[in-house]
């Protein structure tokens, strides 16, 4: 997919115009937060949870080599195999050997963010390989061509109206040829499209929310059942994840889906929420007979150690992008690639670099909602802050600003200049802001004057006053 | 114990930081903050040697000038008992920030945690260290409050001004409907998105208009400039203040930006 992380305004300003968007992201605002508001307000025990969560995934973190090892050795107990790639490139190319060694002309696949960072459908695709959404919302955006708009509901942008122009053009090769309107009526006909494109596939391709250590196991998250069917009908399972979803016991994960659901739709659980064990074995009924884990790291172990390692906390609840007022403003196309809100402020500068991504961490007032959200407690707005410190250390900020910056601080540190300027800029600005004392506009302050004025000065200022004695 | 400490102990040395947008905006906030620390029985001065907190160079990523600003701001208030701002962002980064930016700094380090331990914002310093409880003043008419963000979460200031705010007499308290919601400020933010700040503001003042209220008060006057702005951009008869103003008693000069009429349409292109 087009990065366009570069052109956040202009997304954003395209945004802002869309008044489906807008509708849809009201609902999202209002919906979201408050089923998480009351899910968590019934469980006292919920922030002592998170600590504990927290805690789970920084043990993990510190020994992360020695639990992904462990896990490795109980996959391939189990009849699986465990693939290590460094990057996007050797992840795809893995999943198109794996689905080619299956003999597969398609494949389902359940939601997975690790499929979008790697951009994988549109590598199965140009090796003949169909894939498969079969995520409800994740469907919609596929036949749409659009990257998911938020990280658990990929197709909150969409209104009714658009899915089904969207399935009246494409479901009519299966012939349907009704236009439906109704909800229950377009998920209906999703459900008997994916029926038998279920039935039909070689390879289920799945994310994890967890991986476990201690049995090899993996654990998905949904609402409609579809990681299920995806992974269990085919013959082959291919599994996508990050190398931080580790976690080293069954009952950690089981800590963590306390606060996973909670913290992202406001259940107290997911409808399904699936652990599986590997492929087939000797005298099961049925599942696939081959079990493949995709580990991918694609930059996160660089993050270890360093001023970002808590970003690997992140669960991809999405409570951060629901409360986030620049998210619910914008949505989450604005951000120019997979991931949005801040999480994706934070994570996308290290996925695909901070020269394309600098716009994100910008795009924040720092207002510390996100962190106070998260179920993991991870200092968002901290290492946005610290994005802009690497920016501005390797002076990938407009010189306009970069000197403008420079101007301010030397007053700031020479008290007197400073308050001779403000002195000046406090009589100026008055006038300039006449008798009903607002200023409309002001060179160098569009920004600020486009849609709003600025309030004029008293005319004196403080220390000026102060020194000559008025209290 | 000596008369000079006991003195000392019950009336206090404060530095009163102004903040540099209360310096060049709006001064009568800075004498206000000063007349209450003073019913609060404080000694309040106002060292000339500060400008800013140094939030910008922080934000914008310039850690050296953040540094060497808050350096300053350290000297200037040596010796003094407490340090106050009337404005949750600020203090929030003398309080909050400053030690992180001095973390493992041999030099400073140590000094910026306890400079850090003696910063206080405004209405919670005199609520929550002062014991203030009741203020003298009068204000006529229905305001609503406008939590700041750096206030609300880095310091935990929400009860502590509307419980000032229910002493004032005449005054009657609207509660916002999306109190914990940003206004869309955000310091250089709301000039490097303008699109951004100002739907969020724009939504801030619906929100202001739907409690009826007929003031906006507020503890931090970078958001109180940007709701005010674009209230008078819109035409708005709600007129905003800082909460200081009005608890000491100090309302009835004009209020921030214009409060007369609608706006003119000349820099409206």
């Amino acid at each position: 997919m087009r990065i366009t992380t570069p052109e956040f305004s202009a997304n954003a300003k395209a945004a802002l115009a869309d008044t489906d968007l807008q509708d849809a992201l009201a609902k999202l605002r209002a919906g979201f937060t408050e089923r998480r508001s009351k899910a968590t307000e019934r469980l006292p025990e919920f922030d002592a949870l998170c600590d504990q969560a927290r805690a789970i995934k920084d043990h993990v973190l510190a020994n992360l080599d020695d639990y992904l090892v462990r896990f490795e050795a109980r996959v391939i107990e189990g009849g699986g195999e465990v693939h290590w790639c460094t990057d996007a490139a050797e992840a795809r190319d893995v999943v198109l050997a794996l689905c080619r060694a299956a003999g597969a002309k398609s494949a389902t696949k359940s939601k997975s963010m690790i499929a979008e960072e790697i951009a994988l459908n549109d590598h199965l695709e140009a090796h003949g390989i169909e894939p498969i959404e079969t995520d409800l919302g994740e469907y919609i955006i596929q036949l749409a061509g659009e990257p998911p708009s938020h990280i658990i509901a990929p197709a909150v942008h969409k209104t009714k109206e658009a899915v089904a122009d969207l399935f009246f053009e494409h479901h009519a090769q299966y012939g349907y040829n009704q236009r439906h309107e109704e909800a229950a009526d377009l998920l209906e006909e999703a459900r008997q499209v994916l029926r038998s494109k279920y039935f039909e596939a070689d390879v289920g391709i799945t994310g994890a929310n967890f991986l476990i250590a201690e049995n090899g196991s993996i654990v998905t998250v949904t609402n409609e059942g579809n990681a299920e069917l995806t992974q269990i009908l085919p013959d082959t399972h291919i599994v996508i994840a990050s190398l931080e979803k580790i976690v080293p016991t069954l009952e950690d994960a089981t800590t963590i889906l306390r606060v996973l659901a909670r913290s992202a739709t406001g259940q107290e659980f997911s409808s399904y929420t699936t652990f599986s064990a590997g492929g087939r074995r000797d005298g099961d009924l049925d599942g696939p007979s081959a079990f493949h884990v995709v580990l991918l790291d694609n930059g996160r172990s660089a993050m270890l150690g360093g001023e970002f390692q808590d970003m690997l906390r992140c669960i991809r609840c999405g409570a951060c992008l629901n409360h986030c007022p620049i998210y619910s403003a914008v949505g989450g196309h604005a951000y120019g690639w997979v991931y949005s809100g801040p999480m994706g402020a934070v994570l996308t500068p290290q996925l695909i670099g901070l020269e394309a991504a600098g716009n994100l961490p910008n795009a924040s007032t720092f207002c510390g909602r996100c962190e106070e959200v998260c179920p993991m407690k991870i200092p968002l707005p901290r290492m946005m802050r610290r994005w802009r410190e690497r920016e501005y250390e390797t002076r990938l900020q407009p010189a306009v600003s970069r000197f403008g910056l420079a101007l301010w601080s030397w007053f700031a540190r020479h008290p007197a200049a400073y308050g001779l300027l403000t002195r000046l800029a406090a009589r100026g600005l008055a006038l300039i802001g006449g008798r009903r004392r607002r200023i409309g506009w002001l060179p160098g302050a569009a920004g600020w004057t486009a849609g709003r004025d600025l309030p004029a000065p008293e005319g004196r200022s403080f220390r000026e006053l102060w020194a000559a004695g008025k209290r | 114990m000596t008369d000079l400490n006991q003195d000392q102990k019950e009336q206090p040395r404060v530095g009163l930081f102004v903040t540099c947008l209360a310096d060049l905006f709006r001064p009568s906030v800075g004498f206000a903050a000063a007349r209450l620390l003073e019913e609060a029985g404080c000694r309040v001065e106002a060292p000339l040697a500060q400008t800013c907190c140094g939030q910008p160079a922080y934000n914008s990523g310039d850690r050296a000038s953040a540094k060497a600003i808050a350096a300053q701001v350290i000297d200037a208030f040596e010796g003094f008992d407490y340090v106050v701002a009337p404005s949750g962002s600020c203090a929030g980064m003398l309080r909050r920030h400053y030690p992180a930016l001095f973390a493992g700094d041999e030099a400073l380090e140590a000094r910026a945690i306890e400079f850090a331990g003696r910063c206080w914002e405004l209405v919670s310093f005199l609520h929550d260290l002062r014991g203030m409880r009741r203020v003298a003043a009068r204000f006529d008419g229905a305001v609503a409050y406008h939590d700041a963000c750096a206030g609300l979460r880095e310091l935990g200031i929400s009860e502590q001004p509307r419980s000032l705010l229910s002493s004032v007499a005449g005054l009657t308290l609207k509660e916002l409907s999306a109190p914990e919601t940003c206004c869309g400020f955000g310091g250089l933010f709301a000039v490097k998105y303008p699109d951004i700040s100002i739907r969020m503001v724009s939504d801030k003042t619906k929100e202001i208009a739907e409690t009826g209220a007929e003031t906006l008060l507020g503890g931090d006057l970078g958001c109180l400039m940007n709701i005010a702005g674009r209230l008078s951009r819109e035409g708005s008869p709600i007129q905003v203040r800082h909460v200081a103003e009005v608890l000491a008693g100090m309302a009835d000069g004009p209020a921030i930006g214009p409060d007369i009429g609608p706006a003119v349409e000349e820099g409206d292109s």
